[in-house]
């Protein structure tokens, strides 16, 4: 059965790296859900995040390709439920939204936040799992969303005792 | 022992980066280079001139030419092929062979040439990404775009080629780098960081190996590549031998344990020994060793050796429940897992089981062997020329082959007796391999006799390279198995599709004018009491033979697996 996981894989920083990583996934026919890459704790070490929905058979398989890359560290997968995960949306809406009590009842409702308010339009920040972003989305669209934009998955892993080791095989390179 | 000290260059030198390409390659003992010059590569060409008592450039017809050399000289030599080609169609030219030296594990360092640095992405003449293009198909690749970055780059490129599951790496060099100065020092990489590339052997898995293999009734080994690559083909022959189990060999197993051996059973997979492929359904305990169940060996995954346990050594973590789930995997280099895995492993001898082999061995050669091999009336077959090779070269010759039946019949019916002797194309079943890679394997290997059988429609994808072999005189021996068709595809065609033959019949030309236009001796033969004096001349010819034997024009290679079944359900006819 398919579902989502979350590929974490920690990196060397180098040119095209991420391209040696995705023509993985395109090897593969797979879909990148979400991406995200970023320094980690450690210093110079990199780590992508990448959402993919795939079965537990293939993401195996898959996780031991990428690490095989020589400047892959470690790749490995999680499901939803062993990830506390965030994705952050930014929603530029039309000042007309503003009237009344309506904005400030959204953000109360939504846990969101105004980052910015300008003469035509305002920016409006909300940071959640992909379903709540989109909750909020499809709530302001009637009232004129101009832009809307919502980043990669950032995920970090729960089990700590996992997080340890991994830490202990990356650095012991 | 590695020469290590005396090649690393420790003082630096003042020098060029071009001039710098040409110490590293002196630095990790490169004794050929394959290639072909052009705009972008023009500096380091340039000093190639003054490295040719030390360096020998070997310079083809064309950059695929070049890489299938090199890919040859590796399987012949162990060593890394080194392949120099200059930027856009030169480096796009390699791509067919990258990709087969990457699918069968050939250590390669691969030299393109590029536009300057400050025109990358300007579209410039013979500008290509070929970073992107190779990235899929490369262990590792790099571009380098500052002199003072070549030493380094090289010294991982060929630590990463040969390491571990060999590949090949491609090194991108920006024209300006090849000019720009640099203080030249080279020291050899021993370690990157991020790369493992040898597992540490846990001797708990081979415990339990051993326990499973000491249990077993009727054991079965299947042997890949990698006892060659891992240079454990005497570890391996110790190994069967204590335990007496039958071992069956992939299309690149081949060659790893002589032929003859008494526990040797043949080939596995489409065209594979009838045993091998019956048996594979009735062993208890499958030990697969430094292969990776290529769909070709499996066969449909769904009914492959379900009643056995599994037990798989290999030196790549990804291969391992890649295809075939296996009950104990044992990581590492097989020249160790063997080793410490036959200390465990109690003498025995699985005399009954080994004559089931022997059983089905005997309907094969009743059904298929003996018509192929000594038939009275009729076309030549493929089989007949092979037998004639191998009375002349008793065993000692190298094996070259391209792709298709003709490779499938050389491989079943040529007797071996030393490893690195049969290089083909094996995952990637590139067509026009076999002609290049011949004469690769004769410069690694001049005092062997190197034998390249291709077939008429392989041989006219890369013949332009007769023009290398005349001009090195490499004394490579060619066979032409002319069936005046694409015979595989047409033997699917015969069996799968209704006999429509879609494209596959070929107007050939004359290949002996062809190879005399070359300045190599050539016959053809299409009578069979003509064959085996025509073979005898050519492996007594001292310098390089084509010879040319029509064979039947519709013959088709038995057994054989159809696509998508099970290997139970292997054929004779």
């Amino acid at each position: 059965m398919e579902q989502a996981f979350t590929l974490s894989i920690f990196t060397e920083n180098s040119i095209g790296l991420l391209n040696r990583i995705t023509s993985i996934l395109t090897k593969r026919h797979l879909n990148i859900m979400s991406l995200n890459t970023s320094e980690s704790e450690l210093p110079g070490i990199y780590r992508f995040t990448i959402v993919v929905n795939t079965t537990k058979e293939k993401v195996k398989n898959l996780v031991l390709q990428i690490e095989k890359q020589v400047e892959v560290l470690k790749a490995v997968y999680h499901t939803d439920e062993e990830t506390v995960f965030q994705e952050i949306a930014l929603y530029k809406v039309s000042r007309s939204i503003s009237d009344g009590d309506l904005v400030e009842k959204l953000i109360r409702d939504n846990h969101a936040r105004i980052l910015s308010v300008e003469a035509e339009f305002m920016i409006i920040e909300k940071t959640g799992h992909k379903s709540e972003t989109q909750e909020l989305l499809n709530f302001l669209t009637p009232y004129g969303v101009i832009e809307f934009v919502r980043s990669g998955r950032v995920s970090v892993i729960k089990p700590e005792k996992e997080m340890n080791d991994l830490r202990k095989q990356i650095t012991n390179f | 022992m590695e020469s290590v000290l005396t090649q690393t260059v420790a003082t630096s030198i003042r020098t060029t980066g071009a001039d710098a390409v040409l110490k590293a390659l002196v630095a990790e003992e490169t004794e050929f280079i394959f290639g072909y010059p052009g705009g972008a590569i023009m500096p380091v060409y340039d000093a190639l001139y003054y490295y040719q008592d030390q360096l020998h450039h070997v310079l083809t017809r064309h950059e695929q030419g070049a890489i299938h050399a090199a890919q040859g000289y590796a399987r012949a030599t162990g060593k890394v092929g080194v392949v120099i080609a200059t930027s856009g169609p030169g480096a796009t030219n390699l791509i067919t062979g990258i990709a087969d030296a990457m699918i069968d594990s050939t250590p390669l360092v691969c030299i393109t040439g590029q536009v300057a640095v400050h025109l990358l992405g300007s579209d410039a003449f013979q500008e290509t990404d070929i970073m992107s293009i190779s990235m899929p198909v490369t262990k590792w690749n790099i571009q380098v775009t500052k002199a003072e970055d070549l030493p380094g780059a090289f010294a991982r490129a060929f630590y990463i080629a040969k390491s571990g599951r060999p590949g090949p790496v491609l090194i991108d060099i920006t024209k300006n780098a090849q000019f720009a100065e640099l203080d030249f020092a080279y020291e050899k990489c021993r370690e990157i960081r991020s790369y493992k590339p040898v597992p540490r052997l846990n001797l708990e898995q081979v415990k339990k190996a051993a326990d499973l293999i000491n249990g077993a009734q009727r054991p079965f080994i299947l042997f890949g590549q990698g006892v060659i690559l891992g240079k454990a083909e005497s570890e391996f022959k110790a190994f069967i031998e204590k335990t007496g189990i039958p071992s069956a060999w992939t299309l690149l197993g081949l060659s790893a344990l002589p032929t003859d051996h008494p526990l040797n059973v043949g080939m596995l997979g489409m065209h594979g020994n009838y045993g091998p492929n019956k048996l594979t359904a009735e062993c208890d305990l499958l030990i697969a060793v430094g292969m990776r169940f290529d769909d070709r060996v499996t066969g449909d995954l769904k009914t492959y050796a379900k009643q056995a346990k599994v037990i798989h050594l290999d030196i790549d973590p990804a291969e391992i429940n890649k295809n075939v789930k296996v009950d104990v995997p044992i990581l590492g280099d097989c020249r160790e897992s063997l080793f410490e895995l036959t200390k465990l492993v109690r003498i025995n001898s699985h005399a009954q089981w080994l004559e089931r082999f022997r059983e089905h061995d005997e309907m094969e050669r009743v059904q298929v062997i003996e018509p192929e091999m000594n038939p009275t009336e009729g076309d030549i077959t493929m089989a007949e020329v092979i037998d004639r090779v191998n009375r002349e070269a008793k065993g000692d010759a190298i094996l070259v082959t391209d792709v298709g039946q003709h490779q499938m019949v050389a491989c079943r019916y040529t007797e071996f007796k030393k490893s690195k002797s049969n290089i083909t194309s094996g995952g990637l079943g590139t067509m026009g391999f076999c002609l290049p890679a011949a004469l690769g394997a004769k410069l690694g290997a001049p005092d062997r006799e190197v034998v390249a059988v291709i077939g008429d429609g392989s041989f006219q994808m890369t013949l332009q390279e007769l023009g290398t072999i005349y001009q090195t005189q490499a004394a490579v021996k060619i066979i032409i198995l002319n069936n005046s068709f694409l015979g595989m595809v047409r033997q699917w065609q015969e069996l799968f599709f209704d006999n429509r033959y879609s494209s596959t019949e070929l107007e050939n030309p004359d290949f002996v004018t062809i190879a005399k236009g070359y300045g190599i001796v050539g016959r053809s033969v299409s009578e069979r009491e003509d064959l085996a004096a025509a073979v005898k001349e050519m492996m007594e010819h001292e310098g390089s033979y084509l010879l040319e034997v029509m064979v039947g024009k519709e013959d088709n290679v038995f057994p054989m697996v159809p696509s998508g079944t099970s290997v139970s359900d292997v054929r004779l006819s």
